[in-house]
This record gives C-alpha cells, structure tokens and sequence, in this order.
C-alpha cells in the first residue's frame, strides 16, 4: 500500500513539474469547452443583409422593420442597387439579400400576391438554409398577423417546438462532444505516454526488477490520471451549468456514474495503447490518429451517424466516444433515467473488459 | 552455493530475418562475496547476460541460477534480493536526488534510514545536491546516485551493467573504491566494462567477444598465462612503424598501444638486435625497444585472434 502511494506520489510529480503536461491536462479541456461552447456554433446572430425595396410602400417598411428588429440580421443600408447586391455577396460583405418586387402594396391588395426574393450565400448551405428560413418564418408572421384581420376560410397553423433546446444552442451538443473528446485524450493518450516513457528512458528496467508487481505499476501509473479526468469532468460540468447555461436535467449521480465507466474504458485503451507501442511518438501518434479521429469524425458529435455510409455507421459502433456521447445526451439534456441507457452502459463496460483482458495478456513481465 | 551460476546459455536476436547469435554458450559461476568482471567491448554481450540473470530477458537455451533461484522459474523471488543498475542513467530526470532515492527505498520495501549505513559512503558526497534533479547531475553523481538506488534495499547480489561507462577517470577510481568496500560487506558484485584497466581490480575476470567466454580466471593469472615476449616498441613515425612492424616475417601480432606499440614475436627466442636492424632498415628515428609485462589488454587481443 505505501509502495502504491509514493508511485502516485511520484507521479504527480511528474505531472506537476512538467508545465506542457499541465496545460494538456488542466488547460486543454476549460478552453476547448468554451471554444466549442461559444466561438464555435451554428447559431446565427447579427447577420448583414441588404435589403432592396422597389416599392418604398407601408407593407414593405413594415416587413423590412421586422426583419431588422430581429436579432439576427443588420440591414446594410448602403447597397441600394442590384449590381451593389451582387459585389457585396462576391466580397463577403452580406449573405443574404431581400428583393421586394415593385408595386407590392398595390399586389397584395388587389390580386392577393405578390413577390419577394429571398438571395443567400451558398457556399455554407448549413447557414444560408438557416438565415432563409428566418425571413421566410418573419415573412409568413407578417402575413398571419393580417390574415387574422380578414377571416380565410382554411387556414394550418403549423406551430413547432424545439424540445430539450428550445434556444438552439450550440452548447447542447459541444459539452458532450467535449466530455466525450476531453476524457479519452486524458486517459487514453496521456496514460499510455506516461507508461511508455518509462520504458522509454529505461526506468521501467529497475521497476520491473524490484519486489513491486508489475501489475501494480501499472495501476499507480493510471490512479493519477482517473483523478485528473474526475476534476475534469466536475470543472466541465460546472463551465456547462454556470457559463454556457446548459441546465442538467437527469441525475448527476447516473451522469457521473456513466462518465467513471467511460474514464474506465477510455484508461484500458490507454494501456492497450502502452503495451503494443515502445516509445511515446508512437503511443502519441496511434492515440491522435486511432482515437481522437474517430472520436470527432466518427462519434456523432461533429457529423450525424446516420447521414454517413454503411461501413462508417459499423465502424462508428466500435467507437467509445459514440455510446458515450448518446448517454450524456441522454441523461444531462433529456432527462432520461438509466431504463433507457442501460444497453450503452453495457456496451462501455464490454468494451472495458475486452481492452483490459487484451492489455493484461500482452503487458510483459519482463523487456 | 554458487552466487551465480550459467550453464550453457544461448541467446540470439533476430536482425533483418538473419539472426545474430549474442549470447553462444555462455557458462560461469560467481562465488559468494566474490567481485566479478564480465570485461569486453561494445556488443559482445555483457548486457544481455545481466538482462538474463536480472530475469528481464529469457536465455533461448540453458541454464542460470542466482543464489539458487531459477532465472525463469522463481523470478519473482530474484527480483526481491538483487540490486540491478542498468547501463543507462534510469533514474527520474525531474525527480530531485533525494526523491528518487526514497522512491527506490519505498518500491523495495524498506526506507532511506533503515539502511542508511550501507549507503553512507556513496550518499554523503550527493547530500549537499540532495534537493537538484537528477538530470542536472553530473555524469559521476549520476551514476553514484544510481548505485545508492540499486544499493538502497541491500541486496545479496549486484549486478552493475557498465558502470563506470561515460564517467571521469576520478568518478571511477572513486566508484571502484566503492564497490571494494561494498564487497568487503559480503555483498556478491557482478560488473561489466569495456576498460581492460579496470579489469584487474576484480578478483576473477571473464574476458568475452561475441557472444563466447574467451577465459576466466583471476586477473594475476591471465596475466601470467601470457607465453610469448611482449616488445614495446616506438618511433617518431608510430604510424609508419605500425605497418612497417606488421610486414616484419617474423611478426606475430603488433597493436597501437597509446605510445607505444605492443609486439609479439613468432619465434619467441629472436634476438633484439634482428629487430632493432629491421626497424632502423625501415628507415626509423630514435626507436625504442623493451620489453614489458602484458597487460590484461594484451591477453585479450592473443585471446581473440
């Protein structure tokens, strides 16, 4: 037992004494949290747009007025031209346009119709699909409100709801996504890297030949990471709660109980990682490229799982980060108890056995 | 008992799909209390034998024992009585002196103070640098911090893999006084360098090229067992004596020795001035002949021809 706690003494002091493995460790995850939670997201805010009346009449001053009190767009009132519209999109300067057709008071009143052009900046579909579904939905506004002044005999009244994320924030898929990366960048690439290196400067010669079973090394090499991740996990969870504003909705205690079994899982990939690789480029290199790839292309956070081909579906099954992020989806922002999880849990804790029995037969008791 | 036995021990590595023979029928034994030397240049399979005996290498073929443990079978008690100190600085670099030698103290299950005696000697000269890091060490008080790790749970075996390799002429007249007074403790001690000088400070001496046991026996007797004359021989022009002495008919052997040139004789009872008439022939300025006592060194190279 005293052997086991000076080694993660001694670790530690590695740990601490080394000021990159400290900022990998303690730093990386607060900033890729808020850079995901803020700098990076799909919500659109404050868009510049031009806006192109050939009518100049009260409906279009109204619908104009609604689209600038909206959050979302700056009306650019220098352009006033179509060719200045064009030059505009071509430098970037907007990304949407809107095109009243002239007389269009006078058509609406007189033949119940009439035209608005809606021009958007493809080259991001995702945004332009976005912001034209903001003016087509301010537009169609517009119209109910005078609709309800003269009666039409049918009318569908299509009313959406935004369950879970009413507000659509970006924050509500990037904190899972973050836990999910965070946790086995820390477990799995900085565990297996400690372990190498030992082997690495010929320190894990003396240790192998000293009284201390193997086997113990190896769980004082891993003890301080497990820790390091859980404070990971408590900073992550309260960045989320008090700063992003992402409200836990389940249990914590089966959130953090999920999150310990995939530290768990993600600590045995770091092992199964020390035990085929013999220096820490290596260890480093199979961890970025077989883990942290996977992990952003392959876990559903970045891209949706079932958009992608067949075989990227299957090798997405065979990605940890995945079954964890569908729990912590689950839990924090849906409120689900663990009926509804039990089969990922399970997954997690298959996957755990198979990398530890695999990394137990291959840890060598000797060079 | 022996402290260390090998039996016909054979080791080879595979390289590029031919494999190479490192260890080839390696057989010795050390007694109790005794200082071994296990002497031979770079990559004649010193290492690997202290990997086999140490149990972190499995022989292909053979037998070995350390104070009655089977290498293979009982590895785990080996590992509790012997103190290992591989060729490489293996401490924690970022750990400062006195932390890894409480690290070491600790994995072997006894503290610094309990056997604080037997370190004493070593671990009084590190005291004043006791809170630096191992890294900004010297690479003498590397490898005395080293050997008070591997001394720190007192073990009955030591085994010291080119010690004193990378380290100044005083470090190591100062590390072999050392393991002297270690011996005189009764601790067994089994330690290879590539110094043919530090040979005779052992009390028996395996000399070994690839791979073979060439001969054991104390330092005094191999010495001894030298039968030809050994000329020292040198010129202004040591370069052009070496060839000149080397296309002699009679020549044995001739090697650059530092400043002089060691010879051998085919004909062991030639008279000198033959030679002195050759080398003044060859056209060679103030030479200087005589004869000399062989040196481990000088053994070796008859040993390996």
């Amino acid at each position: 037992m005293k052997q086991l706690l000076t080694f993660v003494k001694k670790e530690f002091h590695h740990i601490l004494r080394d000021k990159r493995s400290m900022l990998v460790l303690i730093g990386l995850p607060i900033v890729q949290l808020l850079i995901f939670g803020f700098a990076i997201t799909n919500e659109v805010r404050n868009t510049n747009i031009a806006v192109l009346d050939n009518s100049k009449d009260e409906t279009t001053q109204i619908i104009i007025t609604k689209i600038e009190s909206s959050q979302y767009f700056d009306i650019d009132r220098t352009i006033s031209t179509s060719d200045q519209i064009e030059k505009a999109f071509k430098t970037g300067k907007i990304k949407v346009a809107v095109i009243f057709q002239q007389n269009f008071q006078e058509e609406l009143a007189h033949f119940n119709k009439a035209q608005l052009q809606i021009i958007a900046d493809a080259t991001d579909p995702n945004q332009a699909t976005t912001l034209t579904n903001y003016i087509s939905s301010i537009v169609v506004d517009y119209q109910n409100q005078v609709n309800q002044q003269n009666k039409l005999p049918y009318t569908i009244n299509t009313e959406t709801r935004m369950l879970y994320n009413p507000q659509l924030k970006g924050a509500y898929t990037s904190v899972p996504g973050v836990m999910g990366m965070i946790l086995l960048l820390i477990s799995a690439m900085m565990t297996s890297i400690a372990i190498v290196k030992e082997k690495e400067l010929g320190t894990m010669e003396i240790l192998l030949v000293s009284p201390m079973k193997p086997r113990l090394v190896v769980v004082s090499k891993v003890i301080p990471y497990f820790i390091i991740s859980l404070i990971n996990v408590a900073t992550i969870l309260i960045l989320s709660v008090f700063v992003l504003g992402l409200p836990i909705q389940g249990s914590l205690l089966l959130l953090i109980g999920s999150t310990v079994i995939y530290i768990f899982c993600a600590l045995s990939l770091g092992l199964l990682i020390s035990t085929i690789t013999d220096t820490q480029q290596a260890a480093m290199l199979i961890s970025l490229l077989g883990l942290m790839l996977p992990v952003v292309m392959l876990s559903g956070y970045a891209f949706p799982i079932a958009n992608m081909p067949v075989i990227l579906q299957v090798l997405s099954t065979i990605v940890p980060a995945k079954w964890y992020i569908i729990i912590v989806k689950g839990v924090m922002i849906k409120g689900i108890d663990i009926t509804q999880i039990w089969k990922e849990l399970l997954i997690l804790v298959i996957m755990t056995v198979i990398f530890l029995s695999i990394s137990i037969k291959r840890f060598k008791i000797r060079l | 008992m022996k402290a260390v036995e090998l039996e016909n021990i054979f080791k080879s590595y595979p390289i590029k799909k031919t494999s190479v023979q490192v260890v080839d029928d390696v057989s010795f034994s050390v007694d109790d209390g005794e200082l071994f030397g296990l002497i031979g240049p770079d990559g004649a399979g010193k290492t690997s034998i202290f990997r086999i005996l140490t149990t972190l290498l499995l022989a292909d073929k053979g037998n070995a024992k350390v104070l009655g443990y089977d290498v293979v079978k009982d590895w785990k008690s080996i590992r509790n009585i012997i103190g290992y100190m591989p060729g490489r600085f293996s401490l924690y670099q970022d750990l400062t002196v006195e932390e890894n030698l409480e690290f070491f103290a600790t994995i072997f299950n006894t503290t610094i103070r309990e056997n604080y005696k037997l370190v004493e000697d070593i671990y009084k000269q590190l005291e004043p640098f006791k809170t630096r890091r191992a890294g900004k060490l010297s690479g003498g008080m590397k490898q005395k911090l080293a050997l008070s790790c591997a001394l720190i749970h007192k073990p009955k075996v030591l085994f010291l893999d080119e010690p004193t390799t990378g380290v100044d002429p005083v470090s190591r007249k100062e590390f072999w006084e050392m393991l002297k007074r270690l011996k005189s403790q009764g601790i067994t001690i089994l330690v290879s360098t590539p110094y043919m000088d530090e040979a005779k400070l052992c009390d028996r001496i395996a000399l070994i090229q690839n791979g073979k046991i060439l001969k054991i026996d104390t330092p005094q007797n191999i010495m001894d067992s030298f039968d030809k004359n050994l000329f020292a021989v040198r010129s202004e022009n040591m370069f052009k004596l070496l060839n000149d002495l080397r296309t002699f008919n009679n020549t044995e052997s001739c090697f650059a020795f530092g400043e002089f040139h060691h010879l051998t004789l085919k004909d062991n009872d030639i008279n000198i001035s033959d030679l002195e008439k050759y080398i003044a022939q060859s056209g060679h300025l103030n030479a200087t002949i005589k004869i000399i006592k062989p040196e481990i060194e000088d053994c070796f190279m008859q040993l390996m021809k």
